[in-house]
């Protein structure tokens, strides 16, 4: 098979296709359930790439945020697409992600993690206390136009669907194709033994870099995205720290298998809140806490490892 | 003049008691490398205990000195239940996983304490603020300042100096040190390894407890309090050096003097202040303050 078009590009491509065609069949509750899925799986893909090279961020609200933020301000200042909105999200974050990058580069393990923590709260802090940016109350998004076109009420949902399968799709095949090139081939060399890749004449401290801002764009993109779906951007649903908790969830719940992975994982993840908060109100963080520790005791890999297991046990 | 007095004492009154949770966070950390989010939850469990107990006792009218009793056996209670509860039937079955699982775990845990809390005391604000108004108030440079709050300065001071004690001069902090240094050394030269991370893990969570049952009178205990003080904890035990009990003691004076400053001078910045100061500790020293010693592994 050429290097294009493998099983899991093939895979991807399909899912986009056969989630399209679902727009006509599933309740609208659905599609907001799939909206938030992809916005969230999207900043779960940015984990991953980290952690293949061992590293978690307990703060990549931050670059939600920062995307989110970065898509109003587009939409309210100068222009008010949704391509524009996406480019000004990926703009801001990855900005952000370059600069604290050649600092953030240097760090392995909790320290890596809570350093991100502690600049996801700056900004939580810098968001919640500026009146111009709607302080806690945050800024609502207007339905996005397309190019001049412009979609009303329910048509507008399932605008907002179709752009973001085909955004999802198109990053989650770049990502797939990035972590089997070169770069991205360093990141179990990172994990394992940084002298050596540096030995070979790979710079450790530059792959950690690139996947730094790699994992901030995708996590501006699922801001974006959010942004877009709920309506709203605000600082305690966007940039608090438990929010960088639960997307480190997400990608523990899917584990390091595969790009497609932490979609699913993000829409398990949906759909446990969902139900936990429809049905108890009251004790949704007791069930998500208790799902969330069940997983980490029985399925140390995650859910992927489930159907390796599976092909597995077909196999023999 | 007053205003270094107020910024000065209201530094030292919110150093104290995150210096009773940070020390127990650091000394986890240092000894069984576990990050632990579920502190929170110890400190919370520990206020509302504190507040409920004391707001029914002095309704009986009982003697007075029993609300500091309370606040003692209060600290004792939630720290050992929910210290033995976490630390056997959840830690001990992750000590050898990757630490980001282990912090992940833990903040599953705190989730679940959370409603755990809101289903045992509700949503509604405890008070006790009796044992305040017991103790009276002092004067100091023309201002009043009320000895409770004093009292908790003085009691943290006590509890850094014994801390040290325990550490350096006993039988069992010197096992201690030595399972922080090489754990399976430690085993090897017959230390009860297993006994010394259930027991660090119940003291350090007693002393979370202790921290919010003497916080509690002179607040409105509410939900969410945990989520606060932990974040503030974690950035106290970073700025100080994961694992360093002089690190936990300076890191809780340096955040509790700039967010009283903060609040007093500068009240825009009151809420980010505590990172920037650990962002800017970590680029300049990036293993905290004070780096705990660690074996060098070849």
């Amino acid at each position: 098979m050429s290097r294009l078009a493998d099983r899991t590009v093939i895979g991807l491509s399909i899912s986009a296709v056969v989630l399209m065609a679902l727009a006509a069949l599933i309740p609208n509750w659905m599609l907001f359930i799939f909206l938030q899925s992809f916005a969230r799986g999207a900043v779960a893909l940015g984990l991953l790439v980290l952690w293949r090279s061992g590293l978690i961020s307990f703060g990549h609200a931050l670059y939600f945020a920062a995307g989110a933020y970065g898509a109003v301000f587009m939409q309210r200042m100068i222009a008010n697409d949704a391509f524009a909105m996406v480019a000004a999200g990926l703009i801001a974050s990855g900005a952000l992600a370059f600069l604290l990058g050649f600092l953030l580069r240097q760090y392995r393990g909790i320290f890596f993690a809570l350093l991100n923590m502690a600049f996801s709260m700056v900004l939580w802090g810098l968001l919640a206390k500026t009146e111009a940016l709607g302080s806690t109350d945050g800024l609502s998004i207007v339905a996005p136009r397309f190019f001049g076109m412009v979609f009303a009420g329910d048509q507008s949902k399932l605008a907002i669907y179709f752009f973001a399968i085909v955004l999802t799709w198109m990053f989650s095949v770049a990502v797939h194709l990035y972590m089997k090139s070169t770069l991205g081939a360093m990141s179990t060399a990172v994990r394992e033994n940084e002298i050596r890749l540096e030995y070979l004449g790979y710079s450790a401290h530059r792959a950690v870099h690139v996947k730094y801002v790699i994992s901030a764009l995708l996590a501006g993109f699922g801001g974006v995205l959010m942004g877009m779906t709920v309506g709203i951007v605000d600082p305690d649903s966007m940039a608090y720290w438990t929010v960088s908790g639960e997307f480190v969830f997400i990608t523990i719940l899917s584990g390091t298998g595969n790009v497609a992975a932490t979609y699913i994982g993000a829409f398990v993840f949906e759909i446990i809140r969902s139900l936990a908060f429809q049905y108890s109100p009251k004790l949704w963080q007791l069930i998500m806490g208790g799902a969330l520790l069940l997983i980490i005791m029985f399925l140390p890999n995650g859910l992927w490892s489930v159907m390796a297991r599976l092909r597995k046990a077909r196999a023999s | 003049m007053q205003l270094a007095a107020v910024i000065l004492v209201d530094g030292l009154v919110y150093a104290s008691y995150l210096f009773m949770v940070a020390v127990g966070l650091t000394v986890i950390f240092g000894v069984q490398r576990v990050l632990n989010t579920a502190h929170g939850s110890f400190f919370a469990f520990g206020a509302y205990l504190a507040a409920m107990l004391i707001g029914a006792w002095y309704k009986a009218g009982w003697p007075a000195y029993g609300g500091f009793l309370i606040i003692v056996v209060s600290a004792a209670v939630v720290g050992i239940v929910l210290g033995l509860i976490i630390e056997r039937c959840l830690l001990k079955y992750l000590y050898d996983r990757d630490e980001h699982i282990v912090v992940l775990a833990t903040f599953a845990a705190f989730l679940a304490l959370e409603d755990v809390i809101l289903l045992i005391w509700g949503t509604d604000p405890y008070y006790a603020i009796q044992p305040v108004q017991e103790l009276g108030a002092t004067q100091i440079a023309g201002l009043k300042f009320d000895n409770y709050n004093l009292s908790m300065i003085a009691i943290s001071g006590v509890l850094a100096l014994s801390l040290w004690y325990a550490l350096r001069r006993t039988t069992w902090g010197k096992m201690l040190l030595a399972v922080i240094y090489d754990r399976e050394v430690s085993r090897a030269m017959g230390i009860n390894v297993t006994a010394v991370f259930l027991i660090t893990f119940i003291l350090g969570s007693i002393l979370a407890a202790l921290g919010g049952a003497y916080l509690a009178p002179t607040i409105s205990v509410l939900p969410g309090i945990g989520v606060e003080v932990i974040v503030i904890a974690f950035a106290v035990v970073v700025i100080g050096g994961m694992g360093s009990i002089p690190g936990a003691l300076i890191g809780a004076v340096i955040v509790g003097i700039s967010r009283a400053a903060a609040v007093h001078l500068l009240p825009s910045i009151e809420l980010f202040v505590i990172y920037i100061i650990m962002a800017g500790v970590l680029i300049f020293r990036p293993e905290g303050l004070f780096v705990p010693v660690k074996a060098r592994r070849i």
